[in-house]
């Protein structure tokens, strides 16, 4: 389990993280997940599912990250991997240069503290039976952080955009975007300095996506937060993020600028990828013949 | 040439109008967009041309096919309709599937009832068309389970039931949203070949207007259970007249900020079931409204001869339902 000298074969065919600026916030070194299958018989084991397949990357403090790729890819195992939710088959994860994978869950507590996550569908991920302050102050509670917590709710409430009467409402009793917004001030309550948000917009309509997006360019602004940013919405990556990796089978295929890779995308799936992206000029069906010749 | 007739259809949920007064046309051959925010309407527009409203929710208004309103249809002759005219692809492939046979035999079994074909015959049309949608290894695929196929594959599945009663008309709710965006291009680019190829109309439902840029030549925005805003995509994209089509193209363009770096967004949100306000359903919301605006604003073109509430006939052309439209100075340009 432990280790991460082992080289994964095909690992070194990707652009090295960049290392000028010291010690990365959050990083993984290769990194492999697999996943065995329930088994199809007695006789049969299960088949074994590389979901990580040698993954190293490297995420800078302050920085917004991408990482996006088609479904399948293994975007959500490396977030939950980087995040600690989860323990990598091989390979190290070092947040602030203190390795975290493989370390026991009582001694992670200032990584609960520092790492926090968005997902994509917030109903999902807000307790229905709990009233909005309630929601927001119990990771204050959980990680022991000792503050008023009535005005920190109050607080968080304006930062994401509500007003602080919403306290003894119930997550049902919002929209989406609403809720979005709740299980952001949730995120932001314990004052992390990393939030990592897997498909944070996918399931919101296109007004509501760029109130979210627009809110969270300010947070990261504010709180001086490193953005994680797991998407397939290559447009929304585009807009929000600094640096991207580019994931396919369980690989990094691509990884640098987002601008660059936009603009002069090196590898043929990054390329394909791109080209899926449906745009208002509406020549995706062109496009997507042609990059699948 | 028309596929289906929708005139002034209404729809109620417990006596609150859903929809209200929508008429539109698809041709055949032609490939309809209807957008707007969650919550406008669109999904019961498509349910109810389909016969498929849930319980306590009612249609009323028109749903020509073949010259016949399908609103007075008997839920058995509607069935039939459905097996042999209409089909529908929905956002999420599992409601549509049974979780419990094998994908082959759920197409056979659907080719067996409305057609009428034999066991042999209805299997082998089975793997043809899971073929047709571009299915890995069609033989093996058909004696697969839904839930061993991916989320994209079982998308393709539903589509090749849907194709399997050679429909005139094709609708599809939100079907690529749960997609990513390369098994999207992939169902897109099937989806307009098979309507091409078929003849076929599509209604394609949808908050994700680069989508309907890729696939659509006529598109039907709608707001509050009203059509506020109609013509081609290439048109009503390029200069919205209505400013709810206006604000929904501006925060749906991510590569463009203000001075601030800030995307573009519609204040507000969509009201719940009864509370649009009365007058320009967009009222609320909207950066230039102001009295005249308490008036109910008619879908009508900028040319005399269309001013006054649209004839069906005449959709399809450019209409728009506002009393101060965009791009006011482009007109007669
Ligand atoms: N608990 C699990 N058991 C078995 N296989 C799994 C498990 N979780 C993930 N996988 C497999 O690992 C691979 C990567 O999954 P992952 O959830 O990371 O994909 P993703 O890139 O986040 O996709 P999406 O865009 O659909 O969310 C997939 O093949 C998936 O089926
Ligand atoms: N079965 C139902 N019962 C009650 N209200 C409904 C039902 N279906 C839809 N509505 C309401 O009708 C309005 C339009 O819904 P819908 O057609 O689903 O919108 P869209 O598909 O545009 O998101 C919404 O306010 C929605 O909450
Ligand atoms: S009628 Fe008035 S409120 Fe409605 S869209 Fe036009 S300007 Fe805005
Ligand atoms: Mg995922
Ligand atoms: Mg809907």
């Amino acid at each position: 389990m432990k280790g991460g000298t082992d080289r994964v074969a095909g690992s070194d065919e990707v652009t090295g993280p960049d290392r000028t600026s010291g010690t990365p916030i959050l990083e993984g070194v290769d990194l492999v997940r697999e996943y065995r299958m329930p088994r199809r018989s007695l006789r049969e084991p299960g088949a074994v599912v590389r979901a990580l397949d040698g993954v190293s990357i490297a995420i800078e403090e302050g920085e917004t990250f991408g990482i996006v790729g088609e479904s399948g890819s293994g975007k959500s195992t490396l977030s939950r991997i980087l995040m600690a939710l989860d323990q990598p088959t091989e390979g190290t994860v070092r947040y602030a240069g203190r390795q975290v994978s493989g370390t026991r869950e009582r001694r992670l507590r200032f990584l609960r503290r520092d790492v926090q996550m968005i997902l994509q569908d917030p109903m999902s991920s807000l307790n229905p039976r709990m009233r909005v302050g309630r929601l927001i102050s119990e990771p204050l509670s959980a990680l022991g952080i000792d503050c008023d917590h009535r005005d920190r709710v109050g607080e968080l409430l304006n930062a994401v955009g509500l007003s602080d009467d919403v306290v003894d409402r119930y997550p049902h009793q919002f929209s989406g975007g609403q809720r979005q917004r709740i299980a952001i001030a949730r995120a932001l309550a314990p004052g992390p300095r990393v939030i990592v948000a897997d498909e944070p917009v996918s399931a919101l309509d296109v007004s509501v996506r760029a109130q979210i997006l627009n809110l969270l360019t300010d947070l990261a602004e504010q709180f001086r937060l490193t953005l994680v940013m797991v998407s397939h919405d290559l447009s929304v990556v585009r807009y929000l993020c600094d640096r991207i990796a580019v994931m396919h089978q369980g690989r990094i295929v691509e990884t640098g600028d987002t601008e660059q890779i936009y603009s002069d995308p090196q590898q043929a799936y990054t390329r394909k990828l791109l080209a899926a992206v449906p745009t208002l000029e509406g020549d995706l069906l062109n496009r997507y013949a042609r990059s699948d010749a | 040439m028309s596929g289906l007739t929708v005139e002034n259809l209404v729809v109620e949920v417990n006596g609150q109008p859903a929809v209200r007064g929508v008429s539109f046309e698809l041709d055949s051959g032609g490939r309809t967009g209807l957008i707007g925010e969650s919550g406008c309407g669109k999904s019961l527009t498509a349910l109810a041309l389909m016969g498929l409203l849930p319980h306590g929710v009612t249609a009323s208004g028109s749903v020509l096919l073949d010259g016949r309103n399908l609103l007075d249809l008997s839920d058995k002759e509607m069935c039939r309709v459905r097996g042999n005219s209409l089909a529908m692809v929905f956002q999420e492939p599992m409601t549509a599937l049974n979780p419990m046979m094998r994908v082959g035999k759920q197409i056979a079994e659907s080719l067996r009832m409305h057609r009428g074909m034999d066991r042999a015959a209805a299997g082998r049309r089975a793997v043809e068309l899971l073929d047709r949608v571009r299915l890995p290894e069609p033989e093996q695929t058909a004696r697969k389970y839904p839930h061993q196929l991916s989320g994209g594959q079982r998308q393709r599945v539903v589509l090749a039931i849907a194709l399997a009663c050679d429909p005139v008309v094709l609708v599809a709710d939100e079907p690529t949203t749960a997609l990513d965006v390369t098994v999207q291009a992939q169902m897109l680019r099937l989806m307009d070949e098979l309507v091409r190829e078929e003849g076929a109309s599509l209604l394609l439902i949808t908050h994700d207007l680069p989508v309907v840029a890729s696939v659509c030549e006529e598109v039907l925005v709608m707001y509050g259970g009203t059509i506020v805003e109609t013509g081609l995509v290439r048109e009503v994209f390029d200069a919205p007249r209505h400013h709810y089509t206006a604000g929904l193209l501006a925060s749906t363009a991510l590569d463009s900020v203000d001075g601030s770096g800030r995307l573009a967004t519609i204040p507000g949100r969509v009201p719940s079931l009864g509370q649009f306000p009365d007058g320009c359903v967009y009222r609320n919301r909207c950066p230039r409204a102001d009295e005249v605006c308490v008036a109910t604003p008619l879908l009508s073109g900028d040319e005399p001869s269309l001013t006054g509430d649209l004839a069906v006939s005449q959709i399809g052309r450019r209409a728009f339902a506002c009393h101060h439209p965009l791009h006011d100075d482009r007109v007669g340009a």
